[in-house]
């Protein structure tokens, strides 16, 4: 435990720097939002409670806001604002508005009817009474709301680092994607911490005196203004191309940090999540992405691989892996999985992603049809002798294979299947594998090589040198290791891959990634 | 001075006031009596334009009040609330101060007349900069008073002022209220449903219900005239006290015996009711009080023989 501890403040040691520049990142992205949703949310609130008829419609769309998930609302902002801070800032505005709204309408209404009546009977104007009345005295519900938003948006703002805006995301979804504890915990505890403080320093403010109001009233926007001064937007390319990288990508000696080493590569880079990265590169607000190389958008959106001519990328043969007292229990399972065996090339993998991540086939009748074409569907034999649980990652590809296993599963044993797909990433569906929560899920060697062995960079040399050297590496740690058994490879390897737009990577003549980093040298 | 005339006011089909009118003399104070619900906060919001009325005039110095801009109208009416309606975020000074700064005085006046009406209502200076909050229900309705009078406008309001007190208190401020010289001054209209604080404070009292005038008159006219049970089952809870102060000294003046002014006894102006007049007693053998009207004529009078003026009085009432 205490090594643990030891490690993780090592961690953030060595990464002070990224750690400040992220927090700070975070900050200023949650009060940019906060404080246009205030200059929002007010006057929006006032003007209801002067126009009754209005508040139902527009509590209604704020409240309907609030409801859709987060990461589709970063969706639909990329092709309206493209990535980067504006989309995040928007999508966080959008989700702080309803607390401004409702608490400044609920405030208004809730001041004391005897001293509104009284306000009118002096003689005040309408605009005295708001001023001078209403907004003071319902100042602490406002602030109540704004605490609200202020939390709500320190907790939304991490998914800001999927849409290339930054802030602590970066470091938990880089984590949770590599499997790395420390990075996880650099990321959520600080911004925890961000969460836990703003809601104190607000509290203290809605339970302000009267007597101290004023001050608060002027000294807040102030406060706000500063630290929104906090996100220095991230700064425009300087080179002519911009990269987009996955967190996961980011971190990894396969990744970034080989590109880096291995080919010298300096360009542009931002921060974003595989979910939009595509569609950014074919909508032009990035050039070079770190993709998969069966990834069906590749098909999609035009994109070509660049030759990975230094060899840093290794193999990521998918394979099931099973835990072997699963094997020992339902004995002809091992078979039925091989079915799939050296069936899939990379070609046939991209066609089947790009029928599901393009075309919207779903991932089951993607995968019938495939069994169906070559000749290993068969019809359910309705079985009830145990149930195998298949996991399964939050992508296309894996749910397709998921599903093709759960036919074959059912079709040539009489064991029932429950599957959990769209476990968030490498780290939740290994451990869900060794916790026994479910029993395999395809996973990908140099996945098993680099993010859960964590080999050393000289065993990572020797064994990368082919696809067989790595499989077999995996297959002996796991088996001495974790007692999981990596089954025989299904064919396909969905290594990791820089891609360009192909009609700009042709304009460029950029061929290999050893092309890329001397077009980016001469500039 | 106030005239309303024929003035209704419909809430969607109901007729919280339907065609009601009357007027207000220069320094009187008129009293709206009744039950909840019976029309009378809405006939008096009516004369601010807190409410505006459907059908009919209100008239305040000859002038329809539907002519002014309601801000202006109501920056010269004082209005006192029964819960107070103090600006909870305001000193007692920032409340006080609210009317002149609309008005928008010089802040030297202001503080003038704040120091002038706090001392007329027995508020100590030191409550200047506290909060409401912070004061008792009497001091509170006392600062909702000087709030209301620091412009010193000609024509005051009052919706229950005193409806949240205790009754200790209540009567306490009842006697500050009638001594109070600015109040003398001031055209009053003042919504009550308590029958024994209207007998006390009005003048003339409007009984309303179910948004009519039932009957308007002096408490004694309504005392011993009513125009129908109505008005006599509404007065015919603490009778006794009632006509106590409906019947001042000066209504019983003949009936009183001639008799030599004497010395060391309390005094009384002929104005008083009976019912201050006989609580003053303390029973001691031979006690008598002093009468003056007119400031040269004096009556000596024992407790027996007001009382006896009283029957008297009461008699006359019954057989007219």
């Amino acid at each position: 435990m205490n090594e643990q501890q030891q490690t993780l403040w090592q961690f953030m040691q060595q990464q002070a720097g990224k750690l400040q520049e992220q927090t700070l990142q975070h900050i200023g992205l949650t009060f940019i939002s906060l404080c246009i949703a205030v200059l929002v949310g007010l006057p929006l609130g006032i003007l209801i409670v002067r126009k009754k008829q209005l508040s139902g419609i527009v509590l209604g769309i704020a409240g309907v806001l609030q409801t859709i998930p987060s990461i589709a609302l970063l969706g639909f902002m990329i092709p309206l604002l493209g990535i980067g801070p504006k989309p995040a800032i928007v999508a966080l505005l959008l989700y702080a508005l309803l607390p401004i709204i409702r608490n400044t309408y609920t405030g208004i209404l809730g001041v004391d009817a005897a001293v509104k009546e009284a306000a009118v009977a002096m003689g005040m104007s309408k605009w005295q009474i708001l001023f001078k009345v209403e907004l003071p005295l319902a100042m602490p519900v406002i602030f109540a709301g704004i605490r609200t938003a202020t939390v709500i948006n320190v907790g939304v703002a991490t998914l800001a680092s999927l849409i290339a805006a930054g802030g602590l995301g970066e470091f938990i979804f880089g984590g949770i994607s590599l499997n790395n504890t420390n990075m996880i915990l650099a990321g959520a505890i600080p911004s925890a911490l961000l969460a836990v403080i703003f809601d104190l320093l607000l509290s203290m403010v809605q339970k302000v005196s009267f007597k101290k109001l004023k001050r608060v009233v002027y000294a807040f926007p102030v406060l706000l203004i500063v630290l929104c001064l906090f996100y220095i937007i991230p700064a425009k390319s300087e080179g002519k191309l911009t990269a987009g990288f996955t967190p996961e990508f980011m971190g990894r000696q396969d990744g970034d940090l080989g590109l880096r080493s291995k080919y010298g590569l300096k360009i542009h880079t931002i921060v974003i999540s595989d979910a939009v990265m595509y569609k950014a590169a074919f909508e032009k607000h990035l050039d070079v992405i770190s993709g998969y190389s069966t990834d069906g958008r590749l098909k999609a959106y035009d994109l070509v691989v660049l030759d990975d001519d230094k060899h840093i990328f290794p193999p990521y043969y998918a394979a099931p892996i099973v835990r072997d007292d699963v094997l020992k229990k339902f004995p002809d399972l091992e078979p039925t999985l091989n079915l799939l065996s050296g069936k899939i090339n990379d070609s046939v993998m991209t066609v089947l992603n790009y029928r599901t991540d393009y075309l919207h086939q779903s991932p089951e009748r993607v995968a019938k049809d495939f069994l169906v074409a070559n000749k290993l569907w068969r019809p359910e034999r309705g079985g009830n002798d145990g149930i195998v649980r298949i996991g399964s990652k939050i992508f296309g590809e894996q749910y397709i294979l998921a599903n093709m296993y759960s036919m074959l599963i059912k079709g040539y044993t009489d064991h029932e299947v429950s599957t959990k797909t769209g476990l968030g990433g490498t780290k939740i569906c290994f451990d869900a594998l060794t916790n026994n929560q479910i029993d395999f899920y395809p996973e990908y060697t140099g996945t098993g090589l680099l993010a859960i062995l964590q080999a050393s960079p000289e065993i990572i040399n020797e064994v990368t040198v082919n696809k067989d050297s790595t499989y077999n590496y995996v297959q002996r740690q796991f088996e001495s290791k974790y007692q999981i058994k990596w089954l025989k490879p299904i064919g396909f390897n969905n290594a990791y891959a820089l891609m360009m737009r192909q009609q700009q990577a042709r304009k460029l003549g950029i061929k290999t990634i050893s092309n890329l980093k001397q077009f980016l040298d001469k500039k | 001075m106030i005239k309303v005339d024929k003035v209704s006011k419909y809430f969607g089909g109901v007729k919280a006031v339907d065609g009601v009118s009357f007027e207000v003399e220069e320094q009187e104070n008129l009293i709206l009596l009744g039950t909840s619900g019976c029309g009378k906060t809405t006939t008096l919001k009516m004369i601010n334009r807190l409410i505006e009325p459907t059908q009919g005039c209100i008239y305040i110095h000859g002038k329809n009040i539907m002519e002014q801009q309601p801000e202006i109208l109501r920056r010269g009416i004082g209005y006192v609330l029964q819960n107070n309606g103090l600006f909870p975020h305001y000193t007692v000074a920032q409340n006080i101060a609210v009317v002149p700064n609309l008005l928008k005085w010089d802040k030297q006046k202001t503080e003038k007349r704040t120091a002038e009406l706090m001392e007329k209502l027995h508020l100590d200076a030191s409550y200047l900069n506290i909060y409401p909050n912070e004061l008792s229900g009497g001091q509170q309705q006392r600062i909702g008073l000087a709030r209301a009078l620091v412009s010193d406008p000609p024509v005051l309001l009052m919706d229950e002022p005193f409806g949240a007190l205790d009754n200790v208190t209540r009567s306490k401020i009842h006697a500050e209220f009638k001594a109070l010289d600015e109040l003398k001054r001031k055209t009053i209209i003042m919504v009550t449903h308590d029958v024994q604080e209207a007998f006390e404070l009005g003048d003339r009292i409007c009984l309303m219900d179910k948004g009519k005038i039932v009957q308007s008159g002096t408490p004694a006219q309504l005392l011993f005239n009513p125009v129908n049970d109505f008005v006599k089952d509404f007065l015919k809870h603490q009778r006794l006290q009632l006509e106590f102060k409906a019947i001042k000294l000066i209504d019983l003046w003949e009936l009183l015996p001639e008799l030599n002014k004497e010395a060391k006894a309390s005094s009384f102006d002929a104005g008083t009711n009976l019912w201050e007049a006989l609580e003053s007693f303390k029973f001691n053998n031979g006690e008598t009080i002093n009468i003056s009207k007119d400031q040269n004529q004096v009556k000596t009078v024992s407790f027996e023989q007001l009382m006896t003026a009283f029957y008297q009085y009461k008699n006359h009432q019954a057989h007219e």
